[in-house]
């Protein structure tokens, strides 16, 4: 073990017969923030769907230096943590229930304190406690998915597109957000199709494409990197 | 005057449908599956009642005894590859020592002439455990199956329930004492007190399911399942455990439906699929989704059926069966409009 | 033909044929009697629920009808029972159209729930109905007479029995093996696919459902006549309940499967019968419980039913060759090049407050590619269904050669010769490669349900299959002609949809993000291919997030974002515009 919070190794993923995850590794220090960029469809929500459990994966992934547990809800109950691309949340349901049930697996003087600090950091969802959450504007369900998923007290949190359909400004807001998360030692594994954005917050990134790495670095670099640009935009005719 | 006894007929067949219906929806929407053998638990629940009556050992006792082993061998095949000890004593006490308890329970408070509270009481303790041993055997194999296929295996479940129900009970009728025995006149009303028993634990149940809902967490983990099963999963909610707290919740408010109905008509063992169907219709119009509308419509279908079986008596099943179609065409019109969004 | 293909089914017939006159107990040719007519119901439930996806519980109530219309009127108008074969068959079908029309248009579980319903209602109605003789139902039916003869003991009727299986299983396996066949089974995946190419689907599921009614009614004419009485009781809810527990168990997508099941069930139910009383010590319907746990147990351990496993043992069917066509199917006159063929005009979409497509605008001209490409959420797919028909337009028009497409049907859409692909491909996996391909054909073909029964619709069945033939090749997938659509990769799925949205005879193709989950070399073989079409006159609509893709193929881009069009012209000027760069990339706008 060499301090890393979550390491994947080799992790292949298929469904039926097509490979769409061919061997990716990849490490996360705690306490940082790690990016998976690249265009749509190069494979990046399945990845996280692969160390969250919900499809199955060939590849080992250490989560704390050992093999992490089999089901979801034990991967839950170690610390993992997911907001997936379509947030999931329970919408015909409140705010204050939705983030409630975020800690299930939590017991109540753990749910008690967590909320309390939820709800400081995301006024709006204080405000519309009462609320379902179906009613809720897109920028405040991500709110709201992020402050669930906090609920549980993860130590790895994996978000999936964040940014999606959201508008600029709220973007900036929720990423912000994200960054903030760092320093509450919170390790964050990040996709996004934003890629300028999500590399400026980032420590880490990886450049996915076609199931496979194409390139990986420090955050800074990458952000540069002309294959970036081709991978996105292809190249001119 | 005829008016007021079939309204009062019609509302106590009501709220006994009201709470299948509830029980119904409550299953759908946590596991997907159309819980046709809910209307054996009915059965059980008035047959074990009316054995108790006679001081004898209902034979459901034995069938949990049944029921728990079957459900130990399915939980050593899945830990044929492999078992910790924890999960193998759980399995253990839940599926053997449980209901050997719970009939040597029996066996000791039969002789003593239990007052008729403690035997309805005794009665719901037999059988609301079916519940789960019904869903770990025929269920829990089939999670991941579709909603038609789930049905198709309730169908199963019915007809294994059912035949179950002949071997142990036979194909004699029993009616079970009343809970109280007095009646009550209100103007040129005569109410039975057994009819406000059923008024009243239809009400309690239903408040108890509301405040189970909105209050506990394990309530609101259920709704969530039912809202979003894969939300429900990313916060750590087991299918699993929904899934047996929904049908123990559903087994046990059968064996209350059963208590009520069996002194007011004599139960046979397929008695259950036919007022089960009837809670059926009124979860259907509640499009299988929504409790009130569930519980109103029943409401609805004792009133329908007792104006009929007065009206056009032999047309009585036609008329409330009939009365389904139109309301599903009705929802799948509606189903499709929100498909497409 | 192969000897040992055929060897089964003629040992199966000759068994069949000397039952009867072998020293076997009586009860033996009773209870093949009962399987035949079983077997009759399954078959129609075979189709209806294996095949066609619409599970019923209530066909007993099928059976009723056959059997009630000959009791009633070979009782008391003393019409021949051979009159009354036609005139069961007819009630059968006369029920069957309304009921149908109700039921099939039920989504879901609500279907088989719907069936639940009216099948108790039609049995308690038998029960209260005078003319019918109540629940003591009618007796004195006389027996079925031909050529003098009477069909009076079990053994001869039995004959009869089994000649209407066989030639209605026979039948019903060339109905399947049809252009019809190929509708009907690609209900089961929803039947979007089959929409898109132009099958009517409520007409697709009412035949089938018509089809297993009128079996059912069959199998119900040929028991009045055999137990010379009828009453309610086999023709109620747990009867229909049965019924799909042989189809269950023999496998429900297999019509010999149907046979199959109906014997394992009926031969267990007598066994049970005939023992289970002594262990148990009283007589009573116990095989219910044993028929409830089996069909439990079959859907835990192995959904597919029991006759797939016995198909293994029977050696494999070789690949049938494509018969030879002489008839060439008719081609569509394509639109001269440039000429304007596919016009969106300020098409406009609104889910409540949110607009997924905001007053976009754009065109295709006949013999051009055209991309339509955007980051996530921009509106593509959307934009897609709006052409397609699956979407309605909030405001704005679709223009197809000038003509105005508001409000009409996937399937009208396809009758202009608009063929399209599905970003979630959408194939029957159990079919083979080829038939998936004919589907597409499916318009270009006229034989109805009778021809296909008997077989009389084969030349044209050839050249369908033949044009499938030919777009296999065309696009490479030829050598995979014959194995199941469902064994094919992705990328060659994709590439299988393309195939089948050519045997349509397209003047316009909608791709639908074609290149998605396709390997380097693979895309560089789909542009290929789709400039070849585009030689050959095809204009080309596709949806893409992937700009490499795009970029070297397409005559002209369309960029949405947000719903939005941002941008729109040549790819080279496009890659460069800021805010296409901005859409993709984000951060900086």
């Amino acid at each position: 073990m060499n301090g890393n919070l979550l390491e994947l190794s080799n992790i292949r993923v298929s469904y039926g017969h097509a490979e769409v995850l061919h061997g990716v590794s990849l490490a996360i220090k705690p306490g940082s923030i790690v990016t998976v960029i690249g265009a749509n469809g190069a494979g990046k929500t399945t990845l996280l769907n692969a160390v969250m459990g919900i499809v199955p994966a060939k590849g080992t992934i250490l989560y704390d230096g050992a093999s992490v547990p089999h089901s979801v809800e034990a991967r839950v109950a170690a610390g993992l943590c997911l907001v997936p691309e379509k947030r999931e949340l329970f919408s015909t349901m409140s705010v204050e229930d939705n983030v409630e049930l975020g800690g299930f697996l939590r017991n109540a003087s753990e749910r008690a304190q967590t909320r309390e600090e939820l709800y400081t950091r995301f006024p709006r969802l204080a405000e519309r406690r009462k609320q379902l959450a179906g009613t809720l504007s897109g920028g405040e369900r991500q709110m709201l998915a992020l402050a669930r998923a906090l609920m549980s007290r993860p130590r790895l949190l994996l978000l999936d597109e964040p940014s999606l359909g959201l508008a600029p400004k709220i973007v900036a807001d929720i990423l912000n957000i994200v960054s903030e998360l760092r320093t509450t030692g919170v390790s964050i594994l990040l996709v996004e199709q934003n890629a300028r954005a999500a590399l400026e917050i980032a420590d880490e990134g990886y450049l996915v494409e076609l199931g496979e790495v194409k390139r990986s670095g420090p955050a800074g670099e990458l952000a540069v990197d002309p294959a970036l640009m081709e991978s996105y935009l292809g190249s001119p005719a | 005057m005829i008016a007021t006894f079939l309204i009062q007929d019609g509302v106590t067949n009501g709220a006994i449908y009201a709470l299948l219906g509830l029980a119904l929806v409550l299953v759908f929407s946590v596991t997907r599956v159309i819980f046709i053998p809910q209307g054996e638990f009915v059965a059980y629940g008035a047959l074990t009642l009316a054995l108790l009556d006679n001081d004898r050992i209902p034979a459901t006792t034995s069938l949990l005894l049944c029921f728990g082993a079957i459900a130990f061998l399915a939980d050593l095949w899945s830990m044929r590859r492999g078992a910790d000890v924890r999960a193998f004593t759980r399995s253990l006490a839940l599926n053997l020592v449980f209901p050997a308890a719970i009939y040597g329970l029996t066996t000791v408070l039969v002789p003593l002439g239990l007052p008729s509270f403690a035997k309805a009481l005794l009665t719901i303790l037999i059988i609301a455990p079916m519940g789960y041993y019904v869903y770990r055997i025929a269920y829990r194999p089939l999670a991941d199956a579709s909603v038609l296929v789930l049905l198709i295996a309730s169908v199963g479940v019915h007809l294994a329930m059912m035949g179950l129900g002949l071997v142990f009970f036979g194909a004699e009728g029993l009616r079970a004492r009343p809970l109280a025995e007095a009646n009550y006149t209100i103007g040129s009303l005569m109410i039975p007190a057994q009819s406000l028993w059923i008024y009243g634990s239809t009400i309690a149940i239903i408040i108890a399911l509301y405040m189970f809902f909105e209050r506990t967490l394990l309530g609101k983990a259920l709704r969530a399942t039912a809202v979003n099963r894969l939300g429900a999963r990313l916060v750590g909610v087991r299918t699993q455990l929904t899934g047996v707290t929904a049908f123990t919740l559903a087994a046990a408010i059968g064996a209350i439906s059963g208590v009520l109905i069996g002194p007011i008509t004599t139960i046979y063992y397929d008695t259950g699929f036919l007022i089960g169907l009837k809670g059926f219709v009124a979860a259907i119009i509640g499009g299988l989704a929504s409790f009130p509308i569930t519980a109103v419509a029943a409401i609805g279908v004792g009133l329908i059926e007792s104006f009929a079986s007065f009206f056009a008596s032999s047309y009585k099943e036609v008329i409330v069966f009939g009365l389904i179609i139109p309301v599903l065409v009705w929802l799948s019109l509606s189903h499709a409009f929100h498909e497409e969004e | 033909m192969n000897i040992r293909r055929i060897l089964p089914g003629f040992v199966g017939i000759l068994f069949l044929a000397i039952v009867p006159v072998l020293p076997v107990p009586p009860f033996w040719i009773t209870l093949l009697n009962n399987i035949g007519l079983a077997s009759l119901v399954t078959i129609g439930l075979v189709l209806l629920t294996g095949v066609g996806g619409l599970t019923s519980f209530g066909q007993a109530a099928f059976c009723g009808f056959g059997a009630y219309t000959t009791a009633v009127l070979s009782t008391n108008y003393g019409v021949s029972p051979w009159l009354t074969l036609p005139l069961s068959l007819i009630v059968g079908a006369v029920i069957a159209l309304p009921l149908g029309l109700i039921t099939v248009r039920l989504s879901g579980h609500f279907l088989p729930l719907g069936t639940i319903a009216w099948g108790l209602a039609l049995y308690y109605l038998f029960g209260k109905i005078d003319l019918l003789g109540r629940y003591d139902g009618i007796s004195g039916i006389p027996p079925i007479k031909f050529a003098g003869y009477r069909f009076l003991s079990d053994g001869s009727i039995y004959y009869l029995i089994w000649f209407f299986v066989i030639v209605v299983a026979i039948g019903a396996g060339n109905l399947l093996d049809s252009r019809i066949g190929r509708a009907i089974r690609a209900l089961r995946g929803g039947g979007q696919a089959a929409e898109a190419f132009g099958v009517n689907i409520v007409r697709a599921k009412l035949t089938v459902f018509i089809f297993a009614g009128v079996v059912a009614a069959l199998s119900g004419w040929l028991y009045a006549h055999m137990q010379r009485s009828v009453n309610p009781t086999p023709f109620g809810l747990s009867m229909g309940i049965e019924y799909l527990l042989m189809a269950v168990v023999g496998g429900a997508g297999h019509v010999w499967g149907a046979i199959f099941g109906a014997s394992i069930v009926l031969v267990l139910k007598d066994i049970l019968q005939r023992f289970l009383p002594d262990i148990i010590g009283t007589t009573a319907n116990f095989e219910m419980i044993v028929f409830g746990i089996l069909l439990v147990l079959i859907l835990q351990l192995s959904r597919d039913g029991l006759w797939p496993l016995a198909l293994k043992l029977l050696p494999k069917r070789p690949p049938r060759p494509v018969p030879a066509s002489s008839r060439k199917l008719a081609k569509r006159t394509l639109a001269p090049a440039g000429s304007p063929l596919l016009k969106v005009e300020k098409a406009r979409k609104a889910f409540g407050g949110l607009v997924a497509v905001n007053d976009v605008s754009f065109e295709v001209k006949a013999g051009q590619i055209v991309g339509l490409i955007g980051p996530n959420g921009a509106g593509k797919s959307t934009t897609f269904n709006l052409i397609t028909g699956i979407a309605s337009l909030t405001s704005g028009s679709v223009f197809y050669e000038g003509q105005p497409l508001r409000g009409d049907s996937p399937r009208q859409i396809a009758r202009h010769g608009i063929a399209r692909t599905f970003q979630h491909a959408k194939i029957l996996p159990d079919m083979s490669v080829l038939e998936n391909v004919a589907l597409g054909a499916h318009l270009r073909g006229s034989a109805g349900v009778f021809r296909s029964f008997f077989r009389l619709e084969r030349e044209e069945e050839a050249t369908l299959l033949a044009e499938a033939a030919t777009q296999l090749e065309r696009v490479g997938l030829g050598q995979y002609r014959d194995r199941p659509a469902g064994d094919l990769a992705l990328g060659q799925i994709r590439i299988l949809e393309i195939a089948r949205a050519l045997a349509a005879d397209p003047a316009v193709l909608l791709l639908d993000e074609p290149a998605a989950g396709l390997r380097h070399g693979e895309k560089q073989e789909l542009a290929s291919l789709l400039r070849k079409l585009r030689e050959e006159g095809v204009s080309v609509l596709l949806v893409e997030h992937d700009m490499g893709f795009v970029m070297g193929l397409v005559d002209h881009l369309v960029v949405l974002d947000f719903g939005t069009l941002i941008a729109d012209g040549q790819p080279a000027d496009v890659r460069r515009h800021p805010s296409v760069i901005a859409a993709y990339l984000g951060g900086v706008a």
